[in-house]
């Protein structure tokens, strides 16, 4: 277990080591203020009936930090090693390979966690300066984050998988790029369709990622979410895995 | 120390190392000679535990690599080619994450990093960025990287590769020293390194080993065409006479030099050697003596002996 901690901490090092981390810091902090803005322009003009955090999904750039991040957090933990031979030192030491991808994909989740800090401040200013308590309760607070984990756990993890089949950080940056867009894509579409109570709306449901982040920022925790979220997570990392473990049997 | 038996190694429609068997004893500092291509880095990587062999087993002190591979890795310090390392960490910071991901522990590995770092002489870039040093300093992390978990087996992949005549000979130097203490294996297609630092040589190529002995012995499988060159002021037929009277030339070649000389290329029997012989001769007949030498096979040219019929044979 001592190695996972070690291989953690280094990780995570990682992303402060380069300029890499600070910069994607930056951006994201950078598009939270601008979704920040829109909210103010949109709660100054009209009062609404709707908490700020499903508001704050009404933004579209909540949605680019999304899609976004998971390639650019993702693609050096496996790529990169590979490209520069890191990976061939690593793997020679008494490590094992479930270590190395957990460490990998925790490191990465760990900073994605930290990358979202900026968007607590934004609802620190509108709780303070609203005149109505309800506007912002805990419930829909840790609803909205919750939802962004998920959402953030069920990237990341296609991420790793796609920087761990791959040896250029470009071509794993636009194979779980291409991931995040048919995502959003099949997301679009399952919010168009009209709604009925047969089975293929059940699971076109499943794959809307808006409606799922909307109902988790309005408070509503759905278990079908969850699971959706943390079992493809879990099938993604079991996954690269089975990709890492490979070079055993070729 | 090292159990080598029928490995071979498959890539997709190649075969890189054809069904080799070696066994290295503890102590040892063995070179891994041949030329690109010859099958050397995958023979390491393989023992090193990174890949599984095709076909064939591999034991380091006793653990197979493949299904014992933790144990026999905690045993192994690897540098690969072009010795990879983190360029963004600091040296002593990388050689800690290292020896932790060894598995040593925190006080250990604290202890064993100081060690390493005297020993490799980077005591002084200690603070340094790994990506601002000279190669020659990148070189001796790694090799302290290898050393940093007292491993009973350092696998060397081309360790001098890229450096200056100093660095090199500060590596080699590195290298001879770890003899007794730890198995070496060294990879390197530099004949004189091997010369200077390995006790025994391997000569593989096409992914096989055609020599196994050590430079001295293989020198001496080579000598019977070995020369001895003299340099003697006598008429041209007295000597032909004196060379063709003597049971122990195979051969002989003389020719007019300069002045009075006669440069005589000798071919001894089961290469003995005959330089004394002959300076007592020329001594005894009163000939003025002004060259005496004799050409041994250096490891160049065994090298290129072996490896010759089969690249002869490829064309």
């Amino acid at each position: 277990m001592s190695i996972f901690w070690v291989l953690l901490r280094r990780e995570l090092a990682s992303y402060f080591f380069s300029v890499t981390g600070y910069v994607i810091i930056a951006f994201n902090t950078f598009l939270t203020g601008e979704s920040f803005e829109q909210l103010i322009n949109g709660l100054s003009s009209d009062p609404s009936p709707v908490p700020v955090t499903q508001m704050f999904f009404g933004t579209s750039y909540i949605w680019m930090i999304v899609l976004l991040s998971a390639p650019v957090l993702t693609m050096r933990l496996f790529a990169l090693e590979k490209a520069t031979g890191t990976f061939e030192t690593l793997m020679t030491t008494p490590v094992g390979d479930l270590e190395v991808v957990a460490a990998k994909f925790t490191a990465a989740f760990l900073f994605y966690v930290i990358m979202w800090l900026p968007l607590l401040a934004c609802l620190f200013l509108v709780g303070h300066f609203t005149s109505q308590a309800g506007a912002l309760d805990p419930g829909t607070v840790g609803g909205m984050y919750l939802g962004i984990f998920l959402a953030g756990g069920f990237f990341l993890s296609f991420g790793c998988l796609a920087s761990a089949l791959s040896r250029s950080q470009m071509v794993a940056a636009m194979v779980s790029l291409a991931f995040g867009f048919s995502q959003f894509a099949v997301a679009y579409w399952a919010m168009n369709r009209p709604v009925s109570d047969d089975w293929q709306s059940q699971l076109w449901s499943c794959l809307d990622l808006f409606g799922r982040m909307t109902d988790l920022a309005r408070g509503a925790v759905d278990t079908r979410a969850l699971i959706f979220y943390l079992s493809t997570t879990f099938v993604f990392l079991f996954l690269t895995l089975r990709v890492v473990e490979s070079r055993r049997w070729k | 120390m090292i159990e080598v038996s029928n490995l071979t190694k498959r890539y997709a429609g190649r075969t890189a190392v054809d069904d080799i068997s070696f066994t290295v004893e503890r102590g040892e500092i063995v070179g891994l000679l041949g030329p690109n291509g010859a099958g050397k880095s995958t023979t390491m990587r393989v023992l090193s535990g990174f890949m599984p062999a095709t076909s064939g087993t591999v034991r380091v002190a006793g653990f197979d690599v493949f299904y014992d591979s933790e144990e026999a890795r905690r045993r192994i310090g690897y540098m690969p080619e072009n010795n990879p390392l983190h360029p963004e960490m600091r040296v002593r910071e990388y050689l800690k994450f290292r020896a932790r991901l060894k598995g040593l522990g925190w006080g250990r590995s604290r202890e064993r990093v100081t060690t390493v770092m005297e020993q490799c002489g980077l005591t002084d870039v200690g603070r340094r960025v790994i990506g601002q040093l000279s190669k020659g300093y990148r070189q001796r992390v790694g090799l302290a990287d290898a050393l940093v978990h007292e491993p009973e087996l350092v696998i060397l992949d081309e360790p001098t590769i890229g450096l200056d005549p100093h660095q090199i000979r500060a590596v080699r130097t590195l290298i001879k020293n770890l003899g007794g203490q730890h198995t070496v294996l060294i990879s390197t297609h530099i004949l004189p390194e091997v010369e200077m630092m390995c006790g025994r040589v391997l000569i593989m190529f096409n992914g096989r080993v055609l020599a196994s002995d050590t430079p001295d012995n293989l020198q001496r499988r080579m000598a019977g065409g070995s020369q001895i060159i003299a340099e003697i002021a006598a008429p041209l037929e007295t000597l032909n006479a004196v060379w063709e009277g003597l049971p122990e030339v195979e051969q002989f070649d003389v020719s007019a030099t300069d002045g009075d000389y006669c440069r005589c290329a000798l071919t001894p029997r089961d290469g003995m050697d005959l330089r004394a012989q002959i300076a007592a001769l020329a001594s005894q007949q009163g000939w003025a003596l002004r060259e005496l030498s004799r050409s041994r096979h250096s490891l160049e040219d065994i090298y290129v002996q072996v490896t010759k019929p089969r690249t002869e044979e490829q064309e």
